[in-house]
């Protein structure tokens, strides 16, 4: 199968069954390591315990950008190629990325209590991200709000190309201004900073977590499929139920103009 | 060997906890949403309203 096969949905429908099962099972293999080298990972020698939340807050915040940047890379697909699965992609990927984006605001959050001494702060990094948050949900609105997908796909496209201009605000916003937040620690010129006992564990659950991410998101992709034929047939049933009422008023005045002619 | 989380344990728990729950909340949706799909499609087939190939909305081959 090449890739431009997967342009035609049944022959992806097919594909996702095929590959949903060994992708579930590697996500779980993979999850249950990661969680195991976290839980077993030492104290940090100034965080103490609370270094663990990280294993799972930066696998996070790294999808929720890497997330914006597929839908970025699927929009891009239904504006220029029209790719028929480009926008299905898009939709189905919104939520998955607004959860992980939730998820990484909430686990920075419960980090940042205790060793920042604050929940929140509007620093330029805790702020874009939030910003990134509210993106994902008007996205979810614009889909729900307009009842034809492909009308509602061109919409939805642009809004993410343009807010794709958030993700290297976010990146480099620790860079660029003071902020509360650390700046990059494992994707930084001159190699990572983390020691290797927390660097594995962070990368191992990075993997799980992107391959949870790919596998929910071929999940939702199906389900975005078979909903669009649901709508089509709905379609259909509509304009069949509109003809027969149709053929039988026809038929009806019909009959009453060759009674009133007979009158 | 019992696991000491110190005296930010309850930040720490909660971080997990909130995860699994919002990642079992994400797994359980795609999971109804793939059931009430087919089940709809199974329904709209059953009244005899078919796909222009004539194929099955749900065949996957």
């Amino acid at each position: 199968m090449t890739l431009i096969d997967l342009a035609n949905p049944t022959r992806f429908l097919a594909l996702a069954a095929r590959v949903l099962p060994w992708l579930a099972a590697a996500t779980v293999i993979l999850l249950a390591i990661g969680l195991y080298q976290s839980v077993y990972a030492p104290d940090d020698y100034q965080q103490g315990a609370t270094v663990k939340i990280m294993f799972i807050h930066v696998p996070n915040a790294w999808l929720s950008m890497f997330v914006w940047g597929v839908m970025s890379i699927a929009s891009l697909g239904t504006l220029v190629w029209r790719h028929p699965l480009a926008d299905v992609a898009a939709k189905a990927a919104a939520p998955i990325g607004a959860a992980f984006t939730f998820l990484a605001l909430l686990t920075g959050s419960l980090w940042g209590r205790p060793m920042w001494g604050t929940y929140w702060e509007w620093d330029a990094r805790l702020t874009s991200v939030l910003i990134l948050f509210l993106m994902y949900l008007g996205l979810m609105a614009l889909w729900r709000a307009v009842d034809d997908p492909s009308r509602a796909a061109r919409a939805a496209a642009v809004l993410t190309l343009v807010g794709a201009i958030n993700l290297p605000i976010i990146k480099f916003s620790v860079d660029w201004w003071n902020t509360l937040h650390q700046p990059a620690s494992v994707m930084r010129m001159g190699g990572s900073t983390l020691d290797k006992s927390f660097l594995i564990p962070l990368l191992v659950m990075a993997i799980a977590f992107t391959l949870l991410f790919v596998t929910l998101h071929i999940a939702a992709m199906r389900n975005e499929i078979l909903r669009r034929r649901v709508r089509s047939l709905q379609m259909m049933q509509a304009s069949r139920m509109a003809f027969s009422s149709d053929v039988g008023t026809a038929s009806r005045d019909g009959n009453a103009s060759k009674e009133v002619g007979a009158a | 060997m019992m696991m000491s989380l110190g005296p930010y344990a309850s930040f720490i728990v909660t971080s997990y906890a909130a995860a699994a729950l919002v990642i079992a909340i994400l797994i359980g949706w795609v999971m109804l949403d793939y059931r009430s799909q087919t089940q709809r499609l199974r329904e709209l087939e059953e009244r005899g309203i078919t796909r222009g190939s004539g194929r099955s909305a749900t065949e996957l081959r």
